[in-house]
């Protein structure tokens, strides 16, 4: 018969976080940031198709590093959680805190309850009416919460991109010029013996929730504006305007609440 | 709300399962009760329960499409509303409106509206034009039990279709009856209890190729022929400032004309008439 050995739950805890830990850090990593324009999203990602970044509602986006089949299920529970509560109530009452919360307690259940926990690191992102204004949620693998003060790295060796971050980025940045700290800050790590590297636009997830813009807020940075930021920080939001995803492009205006 | 969390805490598992696309499906399982079609309802006609909302016109132009309606929702004999909005774009590029009854239908577009938002961003791609018919039309059908018994609602829906090859083509119309549809038609339609007298201007006045700005001259013209002759259509109200909502598809996505645009337009439809009451 089989010996049942004794694991004390710390242990067990230990055991989970340090799979959670390893799981994340394998990964590339992502960074989000308030800017004057609204708040950018930037991911190392090498599939265009399948997004680190995502829409959740009207001001609220999503993002991720770790395991995509896990954080994707996450993303569909906050995209269904978000629609259902906007058609009972109204499109104001959909808040990032709420979607946080609920991600919290899914992920503290999933922590405690399962023998494997989900190897994801997850930022909710709301935007708001000034950069003071927007809320940034860092949700963890074992379901704790932190409310980020306008900047945030997920992933791997997210202390050295952390501290890239802290001395470059200021709230009241352009778009360009906070895609370009938050490119330089991803690429300070992962290069030949810790040096840092260059990231190719085609290795860049990037979406914004523009503050200025009223219903969906979410829109793809892709292509030749995404290449005209990187290379030309000023000649930024023009450029930006016409080429981004055609989906979101509806006049905001039009889209009365419903 | 019915779906709320288990004792866990966690979201239950119907909101994280790789499951469906379509939100009312996802719906009829976390709140049945909140799909126009699943309520039961008592035996008898429910028809007077409700205010009507009449006439909506859609017309194809060249490189978009136009849908128009008018302000009235009408109970019996009275005008229950004198600037409802039946109007609506359902998403980036495509329009509905609907006549019928209007608790029913304005839920049902606020329905509609999230079902297509929520598949783009849960599939991160849009439905496509005829997709987004098919949906409707379902949609449309899960009301039947209410529409027997007098709680009938029509939608029109049109759009702008972006697979089109030939973008002259690309305005198309669907059109639905109370037991779904869809109906793609060709040109022009209109639903409502003024559909009658609005098909029949158009059927004079409508040319292919009109362009987008022809077709909103054309549609508030429609719609004035229509409130003529239908006590259920209102006309442009130029004593309240009422004026027809007219909303245009095109590749550059959709397009609700101001106020002051669709008054300048309505005035001069009315001053046409002064001398030429027939149009």
């Amino acid at each position: 018969m089989a010996m049942q050995f004794y694991a004390s739950p710390e242990q067990i805890m230990r055991d989970r976080s340090e799979l959670a830990r390893k799981g994340i850090a394998r990964g590339r990593s992502a960074v989000v940031l308030s800017y004057a324009g609204g708040v950018l999203f930037v991911a190392e990602n090498l599939s265009s198709a399948l997004h680190k970044v995502g829409e959740i509602y009207d001001r609220i986006g999503f993002a991720a590093v770790g395991r995509y089949n896990e954080f994707e299920n996450l993303r569909r529970a906050g995209v269904r959680m978000a629609d259902l509560n906007g058609l009972s109530y109204d499109r104001r009452d959909v808040t990032g805190r709420a979607l946080a919360n609920a991600f919290a307690q899914t992920l503290g259940a999933i922590f405690t309850e399962q023998s494997k926990p989900f190897e994801v690191e997850i930022c909710v992102a709301q935007v708001g009416a000034t950069a003071a204004e927007d809320e940034l949620y860092r949700l963890t693998y074992d379901g704790s919460v932190n409310d980020e003060p306008g900047r945030m790295a997920m992933g791997g060796q997210t202390e050295a991109i952390a501290a890239v971050l802290k001395s470059n980025h200021r709230p009241d940045m352009s778009l360009g010029d906070a895609v370009k700290v938050a490119v330089q800050a991803l690429g300070s790590v992962g290069g030949e013996g810790g040096a840092a590297r260059a990231i190719a636009a085609d290795q860049l997830e990037v979406a914004i929730l523009d503050r200025g813009r009223v219903g969906r807020t979410f829109r793809r940075v892709t292509g030749a504006a995404l290449t005209a930021l990187l290379d030309d920080g000023e000649a930024t939001a023009a450029s930006a305007e016409a080429s981004t995803e055609a989906a979101d492009s509806t006049d905001a205006a039009e889209r009365p609440d419903s | 709300m019915a779906a709320a969390f288990d004792p866990s805490g966690r979201l239950p598992d119907l909101f994280t399962n790789a499951g469906t696309s379509s939100f009312s499906a996802f719906l009829s399982q976390a709140a049945p009760e909140l799909l126009p079609g699943r309520r039961p309802l008592p035996p008898g006609m429910a028809t007077d329960l409700t205010p009507h909302a009449t006439t909506i016109i859609a017309i194809a132009a060249a490189g978009g499409v136009v849908l128009a309606g008018d302000r009235r929702a009408t109970m019996g004999n009275l005008i229950a509303q004198r600037d409802i909005e039946k109007v609506y774009p359902a998403d980036a590029y495509s329009l509905v409106g609907m006549a019928g009854a209007a608790g029913i239908g304005i839920e049902l577009i606020r329905l509609f509206r999230v079902e297509l938002e929520h598949y783009e961003k849960i599939e991160g791609a849009m439905l496509s034009l005829d997709g987004k018919a098919n949906r409707l039309a379902a949609m449309v059908r899960g009301n039947l039990g209410a529409a027997m018994q007098g709680l009938a609602v029509v939608p029109l829906f049109a759009g702008f279709d972006l697979a089109a090859t030939d973008p002259a083509k690309a305005g198309r119309i669907f059109s639905f009856d109370v037991t779904g549809g869809p109906y793609e038609e060709v040109g022009y339609d209109a639903v409502g209890s003024g559909s009658l007298f609005a098909k029949s201007a158009l059927k004079k006045r409508f040319r292919y190729g009109l362009s987008v700005d022809d077709a909103v001259r054309l549609a508030v013209e429609a719609l004035y022929d229509a409130a003529d002759d239908d006590t259920a259509t209102g006309g442009p109200d130029l004593t309240r400032r009422i004026y027809p909502v007219v909303m245009s598809a095109t590749a550059e996505g959709t397009h609700r004309l101001t106020e002051a645009e669709t008054a300048a337009i309505a005035e001069s439809v009315v001053a046409g008439r002064m001398e030429n009451p027939g149009g």
